[in-house]
């Protein structure tokens, strides 16, 4: 693009922060160094499960340049870190919400369960001192897994949490569910495992906290996603301060993916320790740390049913599951299985009756929360793994099946509780399978087949709900904060921008796409326009990043207050060109008299906005500044098609994908290299889930087995292929921009795609299940076993 | 990493003497140590650096051997023309080595000395039956490998140069863990000038070995069919999270079968 251009949007627009980032002159919370700032280090639990006979810190407190050691017995006052969402069960009661200590008392529940911080002069010298922290336990019987931990007699985390039961809770009308079953000419049926995740920012989480004596106020530098509701949590839930003494400031952040959503233990800590230590803390994560200590993502277990007539139309489904929370909730955990799942499970299909009961359990393992997807990956693998089979079941092509039974009226009411309102299935089908080139495949399996190899074809018409969320339905179903978003535009005397956002970037491009929306509606150059974001002191009460919610939500709050400024512009452009403001048109940055050749720059009303020399001052006040919320009536759809191809390796169960090709219904686009950025990231997590990405616990000690890069495979670049990436649109119908979000859809999509290919490559050897991920051994040993 | 003293040695006596001294450890391209110290995991008290001394270093022919020195690194030795142009499949595996900081860093010295289990130079010290040349002596490969992270080196034995005779033909071929990118199992097939096979595995046991069946069948036919129709026996080899024995013993028999068929 050329300098000085406004009209921007649907334009690939260079990253405004990349300078920053690619010359590593990034501030991230690890670059915050305060004078006389001091270290922490977290003591945490070497067992899954134990109880705390007792804790001596004498030795600890002793060691060299030790400034402080907390644990537990001194957080007096400190309240549990809570859940922000409320869960009620099928049963009417509300789920059980076990304390979750800021520093364990009288039990540790996981492996990195923090018993003790420990605050010295240097990050060595803290966790050196950290080994003197002489901690007796009594070491208790574990369980890992959501299913064990419901059986009876299974070792009970939660006192408070009989049978380690969180909640039981479900949707949809049973009775429908099991009418349809009952006259269905067939029936589809799968048990599926969503694999247990570790997100792996490439930042690990960090923290500096301080506290000012003389404001008596508090400065919270934090790796987060939302630090509004950081601070909201914290200090109105958990240490009873005054929200407005306490500044949370999200600098540059290198990715979360979710696991920086939430609040937790250690930067808490920190908070309520600057002012006992009278100096700043800093910490930042080690590698090994995070694996233990950032929450974790899916973990579900699942039968799921769907029931058809003779030519494959979809009747009914039904799906139980169960879930893991982990040791504890998390700040989100409980929506996440629930809310933000069975919602899901009609797709992008007209099945009229759905009935999902999910069971969620607290098991001897780090807590499980929201993670990119989070909740429509699962049901998304749910519905897409169940339709592949009931393809193969009635003998119909993969596309057929979706086609008969695609939603093609809108908006449509779904049985489970969404309203889609617009979109547009068949396009993406038709475009991803003509990216996948997949009148091509049957020739190119047979070239496969004579290297010995196996191929296979897989597909995933997912859907999400995005754009989280109408405040009231959340708070019907369970939330206990708003979601919507803020955004206040500053116009400046001469004419640039800044804009204050309630969204967080870590790595979506908020900086340019939301510059790219200002500069487009006012008609100024993108240049023009400066984005912040992160830092309560700064920006209005918003409500962050996650849910693929940023340009559709806050981008919506930004386009809502430039509605206002260009509403006062027209006011002060009718005073200068004396017209009556009706009159008043704008466009490409000048206010016009319609009709005429008489206009204002929109420069020169800012200006006067600012140097109101001739100005109505009796009727409107100076400056050009102001602010939005904007809280969205509907979720929004995004949807679309992923196409994967595998070739497999059979001697060795090696599994190759060899293509991938995903189209796409986001809505309007604002900037495409920058959404195909995120479907890139997106396919990448989510061929990592299916291929790669495996959290393991020992089921006797509860160790994490899978404890470092040594073990957990992340996808590296020579894991995936070269994406063919399309898009279609259908614009939002509810909100401004036309847009849905697609920040999450390639790891939303990418799992089941990637598991029907290997599936439909594996129907040849025999082989009827698998799970996540299709390891090499894993791959091979069913390969084994079908062919025993 | 706990502190420690770091001692830079000028040769290789001053570096053995520091060590006999100090009950230290040896420090070569640090690419498994130094991690290991980060971990925690090893707290020695004195490290003593051997990456300044002269005579560890180079590469060159000494009659019918390849020689090269301790502390050459994986990446001068994949770049090496004499290593490309007499024993190819020892640029090959130390091209493969981990990535491209680990090459840059690691050496053949350390990897060998620290005999982790799924390291890929222990496969070629025994596939080919090289000699480790130490400031005590010569060690021949067979005995060399004693057990996980055990060898027969001495407490200040220090390896010098491994000399590699240069066979007739030799492969190596490397499944990779999908996490950590060490060999799952890695098999160095070797046909020695006179006709001898010498097969080693890497990554399916505690420690490098040579395989009997292997040997005697590609001794018979030299053949990817010969090496397929092998059976493995699972029994002693590793089981973890990304393999077990029996999938081990497998991979040993169809990597052996590729790396012959690379030969053809």
């Amino acid at each position: 693009m050329g300098a000085n251009e406004t009209n921007v949007i649907g334009r690939a627009v260079r990253r405004k922060e990349d300078a920053r980032f690619l010359t590593g002159t990034g501030q991230f919370t690890d670059d915050v160094n305060p004078p006389r700032h001091t270290h922490a280090y977290f003591l945490r639990s070497p067992h899954a499960h134990a109880r705390i006979v007792a804790i001596d810190a004498s030795r600890a407190k002793a060691a060299p340049g030790v400034v402080a050691v907390f644990t537990g017995a001194d957080l007096e006052g400190v309240n549990g870190l809570p859940c922000g969402w409320l869960i009620t069960g099928t049963d009417g009661k509300p789920m059980n919400e076990p304390p979750h200590p800021v520093l364990a008392k009288g039990k540790v529940r996981h492996v990195g369960d923090p018993v003790a911080l420990v605050v010295a002069e240097s990050p060595h010298q803290a966790k050196d001192a950290a080994e003197l922290v002489d901690v007796d336990y009594e070491i208790l019987p574990a369980v890992v897994s959501c299913v064990e931990a419901l059986k009876p007699g299974a070792p009970q985390v939660h006192d408070e949490a009989p049978g380690n039961r969180c909640y039981t809770w479900s949707l949809g009308d049973k009775a429908a569910v099991d009418a349809a079953f009952a006259k269905a000419a067939h029936v589809s049926k799968l048990d599926i495992v969503n694999n247990r995740l570790i997100p792996n920012a490439i930042e690990p989480r960090a923290a500096v906290a301080s506290y000012n004596a003389a404001e008596d106020a508090y400065t919270l530098y934090v790796a987060n996603q939302n630090p509004h509701v950081e601070r909201l949590l914290m200090t109105a839930f958990v240490l009873g301060l005054p929200e407005h003494k306490v500044r949370v400031i999200a600098p540059d952040v290198g990715g979360g993916f979710g696991s920086k959503i939430y609040l937790y233990a250690e930067e808490t800590a920190m908070v309520w320790a600057a002012r006992r230590v009278g100096r700043p803390i800093k910490w930042a994560a080690e590698r090994s740390e995070s694996f233990v200590s950032d929450a974790h993502g899916r973990d579900h277990v699942t039968h799921a049913e769907l029931a058809m007539d003779a030519e494959g139309r979809f009747l009914a489904m039904r799906v139980h599951t169960t879930a893991n929370m982990g040791a504890y909730l998390s700040t989100f955990a409980s929506c996440i299985p629930t809310i933000l799942y069975a919602t899901l499970l009609a797709g992008q299909y007209t099945t009229p009756a759905i009935h999902c009961e999910v069971t969620a359990a607290f098991t001897n393992t780090v807590p499980v929360d929201a993670y990119r997807g989070a909740g429509r990956p699962e049901a998304t693998f749910v519905v897409e793994r169940l339709v592949h089979q009931a393809g193969v079941d009635m003998k119909l092509s993969q596309d057929e099946i979706r086609r008969r039974n695609f939603i093609r009226t809108f908006p449509y009411q779904t049985p489970v509780a969404l309203t889609y309102d617009t979109g547009g299935y068949d396009a993406c089908l038709d475009e991803a399978m003509r990216l996948a080139d997949v009148a091509g495949f049957a020739a190119r399996k047979a070239e496969a087949a004579k290297r010995g190899r196996l191929r296979g074809l897989g597909y995933a018409s997912y859907i999400e709900a995005c754009g989280l969320a109408p405040s009231n339905i959340a708070g019907a179903l369970g939330a206990r904060a708003g979601l919507f978003e803020a955004g206040e535009v500053r116009v400046h005397p001469t004419g640039s921008v800044t804009v204050f956002t309630g969204s967080h970037s870590h790595g979506q491009g908020h900086e340019t796409t939301f510059a790219q929306v200002v500069a487009s509606r006012l008609g100024i150059p993108v240049e023009n326009v400066d984005v912040v974001h992160g830092d309560t002191g700064r920006v209005p009460f918003g409500m962050g990043t996650y849910g693929s919610r940023s340009l559709a939500v806050g981008g919506t709050a930004i386009v809502k207050a430039l509605d206002k400024i260009v509403a006062k512009g027209r006011k002060i452009a009718a005073h200068l060109l004396e017209a009556a403001e009706t009159d008043i048109e704008f466009a490409d940055g000048k206010f016009t008299v319609a009709g005429t050749d008489r206009s204002k720059t929109f420069g020169e009303v800012a200006l006067t906005a600012y140097v109101p020399h001739n100005y109505p001052l009796d009727k409107l006040e100076p400056g050009l500044n102001e602010t939005a919320f904007y809280d969205p009536t509907n979720f929004t759809f995004p949807a679309g098609t992923h196409i994967c191809e595998v070739e497999i390796d059979p001697e060795t169960g090696v599994v190759e994908v060899v293509s991938f090709a995903a189209c796409d219904d986001f809505g309007n686009i604002i900037n495409p290299m920058i959404v195909e950025g995120q479907v890139h990231g997106g396919l990448a997590q989510g061929i990592g889930q299916a291929l790669l990405e495996s959290c393991v616990y020992d089921a006797e000690s509860g160790q994490l087995l899978s404890g470092s890069f040594m073990d957990y495979a992340l996808p590296r670049a020579d894991d995936v292929p070269s994406f063919k990436v399309g898009t279609k649109v259908t614009p939002c119908t509810h909100n401004p921009l036309g847009a849905k979000g697609c920040g999450e859809a390639g790891a939303i999509g990418a799992p089941a795609a990637m598991m029907n290919a290997v599936h439909d490559a594996l129907a040849a050897v025999g082989v009827k299940s698998l799970d996540m991920p299709a390891s090499p051994h894993r791959v091979w040993k069913a390969i084994r076993a079908a062919r025993a | 990493m706990y502190a420690f003293e770091l001692h830079k040695a000028a040769s290789v006596a001053d570096a053995a003497a520091r060590l006999a001294q100090t009950g230290g450890r040896p420090l070569a391209g640090g690419q498994s140590l130094v991690g290991a110290m980060k971990l925690r995991l090893a707290q020695p008290g004195t490290l003593v650096d051997l990456s300044g001394i002269a005579e560890l270093r180079g590469i060159r022919k000494e009659g019918t051997a390849l020689v090269i020195g301790a502390t050459m690194r994986h990446a001068e030795i994949a770049d090496a023309a004499d290593v490309k142009a007499t024993i190819p499949a020892l640029a090959d595996l130390a091209g493969g080595i981990g990535d491209r900081q680990v090459r840059n860093m690691g050496t053949i010295g350390g990897s060998i000395a620290n005999s982790d289990p799924a390291a890929c130079w222990p496969a070629a010290v025994l596939g080919l039956g090289a000699t480790v040349v130490t400031n005590k002596g010569r060690h021949a490969a067979d005995g060399f490998f004693k057990g996980m992270y055990e060898t027969a080196l001495g407490s200040d034995e220090i390896i010098t140069a491994i000399g590699f005779p240069v066979p007739r033909k030799a492969a190596y071929v490397k499944f990779r863990n999908p996490a950590s990118r060490f060999a799952l199992v890695g098999v160095f097939v070797a046909q020695a000038g006179d006709g001898a096979v010498r097969v080693a595995v890497t990554g399916a046991a505690p420690a490098v070995f040579r395989c009997a069946p292997l040997e005697a069948a590609l001794a018979k036919a030299f053949t990817a069919d010969a090496a397929k129709a092998v059976k493995i026996d699972a029994q002693g080899l590793g089981g973890d999270l990304h393999a077990s024995p029996e999938y081990r013993a497998h991979l040993i028999g169809v990597l052996a079968a590729r790396a012959v068929a690379s030969l053809h």
